[in-house]
């Protein structure tokens, strides 16, 4: 263990909240984050919970900072415990150093402990409920906040309950604030202007907001953790950008529904998670067949079968990049922060109508859930490849890269006619074994030009590297904190968000480097194997996590600084 | 009315059986578009996967040939997507009873203005004669050796106790009545159910076409369809099968009438962003 990794740096704060499922939580991290962003600071939350609606225990991590925060880290400097056994589950994170803040009763008989009657105070508001105002106050407080913002957010949060409620809250509010400030707890965090007009978001909406810049109109989907949020989302949207909801009887009907929507000219995608993808692979298939396209989102989680529902992983790249019988070209996706979840949601739109393929896009409970500031997203052209057919139009005509231009039903003269049998260029059926490897080599030659789109991986660090840490998805900001932590110049973070196909130019930082090391959140290394069958590239050193909880930016730095400690 | 031949496929390699029941079908849908006066480019027949299923593959119109099971989840997504199209899913008893069963049931919760042609010929004809989900108890099959030890699915009752807005049943051999009843189901507002009987001559020696005749009727013209708890007795009465319009309700909404793009703007989502 090197301490060093667990060392509070200057300007920076991580608080956690541990409570029961139900006991707001929530509330309290969505109202503290707006209010410490729209204070100017740097603000990043995560939260890993338990498959339950009542009760159990839950956490959430807030990383207050003056600099830029992405990921999620194991040191504690303060815990809010919420109830009574709220600090069992996380003591390993709990240090010398870390401050214990809550009512006498869950703080008592603890080191470093700070009792706050938070009950005591709200029922002096009024209502014992006005807790979680209190704590909000008492943290906001803590980190220096401006009070008018505290006033702010609660009101706009308790504004449809009533004035009286309104007044209730924002006193209970600023009575913490006051204690918050007087609890000699002096972190200097300066707040930076520049983030008070930011957005705060956390991953499913940047994928929905994407979707939505790709031109997204059309969404089937049943409800699946931790993919549902994204569908929701876009439900709330709906009246606004014009989309058509369909929440559908099973995942093979929105699988379906999915590629016959785009088919009929709109812009379609289902959200799911690996068990609800199992049911969609047929459907891909299908789409592979018919040359339609179709985004899939998957939010990924740890199998198999129901495995850890509201867990994360990094685990069904395989079931993605081999999902659906027969062979066909396609492309996945896996962003590594909410800027690339935006674009890629967006991009996937564009590459899906340009190549008429599946397109994936791959994240995880982990991205999904992850709160912090971003600018304003910027704008997506929407590219579209639809054009009017004429009285002859043939489907499936055969071109030189492969791609047959596309035409809707009722939009021109000619018939739109597809088939999931194998077919001719006008979709007839077919049995002819000459048309069949026309057809054949025709999808597949697709390949070739969808690698003339490849995202090409993010190099972090600098050229001179003897160690690349190589990662994809979810993980981007652990690992590239985690690298910086360790502040060797030697070792270089190369990230993927296009994890398949992949453009055989990124052989040239394998071949740079001495040693490659895999940070993957899945117990077999399914990038690396990957990476190994396609390019050949040593995979022999890999950094695996599988408990179904993410990788924090201390176990990484620690696990990369026994792999570059080996060679010494 | 337009010609029938304009929805030919000129040089289609038919696959059916001679004498198999899907002949009488497709001359019969072809009458009802040509008496309808729908352009091919106006009509998108989805289809699943059987030898019911092959039928838009010699029916010049759009075509939509997708998953076994899955007509009705694609037809109802095109239909959302261009409430301006006829869609017509047609498949087998197979594909649409066995297979696509969850989708049978929710589609007639939805009610998106789409027909649905199902032909029920009691059997499983391309994957040689085993029991489909309408094959009768004791029937002996290329499988059940021993005949069916399970009850028969009857998707006229289910249609009815869901409530469907249109249920009817006709017989492949009466080419007037099948006509007749594609035609208004395509006219109706809302989901159509029509369930074809049709003798499969290859693997169903039972249900034949004089089998057929002498195990059906004709509903009366006394006979009322929005009556329900009457349609009930008549979808459940196993001694013969009832033919015409067994039920209606066209008091429910419609699907794609209610959904957000549609709210204020008629003009359908798939020509959305297009030059027209």
């Amino acid at each position: 263990m090197n301490d060093l990794f667990f060392e509070k740096p200057a300007g920076e704060i991580s608080i956690v909240l541990s409570g029961a499922a139900g006991q707001g939580i929530q509330t309290v991290e969505y109202i503290f984050t707006k209010v410490a962003k729209d204070s100017g600071f740097y603000v990043f939350a995560t939260k890993e919970y338990m498959s339950r609606v009542r009760g159990g225990n839950n956490t959430t991590e807030l990383r207050i900072s003056e600099k830029p925060v992405y990921a999620y880290v194991d040191r504690i400097d303060i815990v809010v415990p919420l109830n009574n056994n709220a600090l069992e589950r996380i003591r390993k994170r709990i240090s010398e150093k870390t401050i214990i803040l809550g009512s006498p009763k869950y703080v008592e008989g603890e080191k470093n402990s700070i009792p706050v009657k938070f009950e005591e105070i709200a029922e002096s508001f009024g209502n014992k409920i006005y807790a979680n105002s209190v704590a909000i106050g008492v943290l906001s407080g803590i980190i220096g906040a401006d009070e008018d913002k505290l006033i702010q957010n609660i009101s706009e949060h308790f504004q449809k309950k009533g004035e009286k409620i309104v007044k209730d809250n924002i006193n209970a509010a600023l009575k913490g604030f006051e204690i918050g400030k007087t609890l000699g707890l002096n972190y200097e965090i300066k707040p930076d202007e520049k983030v008070r007009s930011q957005i705060l978001l956390n991953g499913s909406v940047a994928v929905a907001r994407g979707a939505i810049a790709g031109g997204c109109n059309f969404i089937s989907s049943y409800p699946m953790s931790p993919s549902t949020a994204v569908f929701t989302e876009l439900s709330r949207l709906s009246n606004e950008y014009g989309i058509i909801i369909e929440q559908a009887e099973d995942e093979i009907a929105a699988a379906n529904m999915a590629i016959a929507a785009w088919y009929a000219g709109a812009r379609a995608m289902a959200t799911t998670s690996g068990g609800g993808f199992a049911l969609m692979t047929e459907a891909m298939s299908l789409a592979g067949m018919i040359e339609t396209p179709v985004v899939v989102h998957i939010g990924q989680r740890p199998g198999p079968a129901t495995g850890l529902p509201t867990r994360t992983e990094q685990a069904d790249l395989n079931l993605v990049l081999y999902a659906g019988h027969g062979e066909f070209p396609r492309i996945i996706y896996a962003p590594g922060n909410l800027e690339e979840a935006y674009l890629l949601s967006a991009k996937a739109f564009n590459m899906a109508d340009k190549y008429q393929i599946p397109v994936f896009l791959l994240t995880d409970q982990y991205l999904l859930d992850s709160f912090y500031n971003i600018d304003e997203f910027p704008e997506i052209e929407i590219e579209r490849y639809v054009v009017k057919t004429s009285e002859n139009y043939r489907r499936y005509e055969v071109t030189d890269d492969g791609i047959s231009p596309r035409g809707i039903p009722g939009y021109g003269d000619g018939l739109v006619r597809v088939d999931s049998d194998e077919h001719d260029e006008f979709g007839h059926i077919t049995e002819s074994s000459e048309v069949r490897i026309k057809m054949v080599d025709k999808r597949l030659k697709k390949t070739q030009k969808i690698l003339e789109d490849f995202e090409p991986p993010k190099l972090f660090g600098g050229d001179e590297f003897d160690y690349l840490v190589v990662c994809w998805g979810s993980t981007q900001q652990i690992v590239k904190e985690a690298v910086e932590k360790l502040g060797n110049e030697k070792i270089a973070v190369l990230h993927f968000s296009q994890v398949y196909p992949l453009h055989s130019s990124v052989k040239k930082y394998f071949e740079k480097a001495k040693k490659t090391i895999f940070v993957e959140q899945n117990a077999t290394g399914q990038f690396a194997n990957l990476l190994k069958l396609e390019f050949g590239v040593d995979t022999s050193t890999r950094i695996l996590k599988y408990s179904g909880y993410v990788f924090s930016v201390e176990e990484v730095a620690q696990r990369i600084l026994g792999e570059v400690e080996k060679d010494v | 009315m337009f010609e029938t031949k304009i929805y030919d496929i000129p040089d289609a390699d038919i696959a059916w059986c001679p004498g198999c029941g899907n002949f009488g079908i497709i001359n019969e849908l072809k009458t009802a578009l040509a008496q309808l006066e729908l352009e091919p480019t106006r009509v998108v027949i989805v289809s699943g996967i059987g030898q019911a299923a092959k039928m838009p593959q010699y029916v010049r119109t759009h075509m939509f040939n997708g998953l076994h099971g899955r007509s009705l989840p694609a037809a109802v997504a095109v239909k959302m997507v261009n409430p301006e199209l006829v869609v017509i899913a047609e498949s087998g008893d197979g594909c649409s009873y066995g297979e696509g069963g969850n989708h049978f049931i929710h589609t007639i919760r939805k009610n998106p203005d789409i027909t649905n042609i199902v032909h029920d010929n009691q059997i499983y004809g391309l994957t040689k004669g085993q029991a489909s989900p309408t094959t009768a108890r004791g029937q002996v099959t290329t499988l059940q050796f021993d005949g069916v030890y399970v009850d028969p699915f009857n998707p006229i009752a289910v249609a009815v106790a869901l409530d469907a807005s249109f249920v009817a049943r006709s017989f492949s051999g009466n080419f007037d009545l099948t006509v007749e009843l594609i035609k208004q189901g395509i006219q109706h507002k809302g989901y159509a159910l029509i369930d074809i009987l049709q003798p499969c001559v290859t693997f169903n020696k039972v249900n034949t076409y004089q089998w057929y005749k002498e195990n059906t009727y004709i509903l009366p013209d006394s006979y009322d369809p929005f009556d329900r708890e009457a349609a009930f007795r008549v979808a459940t009465d196993n001694s013969k099968f009832a033919l015409g319009i067994i039920y209606r309700n066209p008091d429910k909404p419609i699907l794609e009438e209610q959904l957000a793009p549609y709210k204020k703007d008629k003009t359908p989502v798939a020509y959305r962003g297009l030059i027209q």
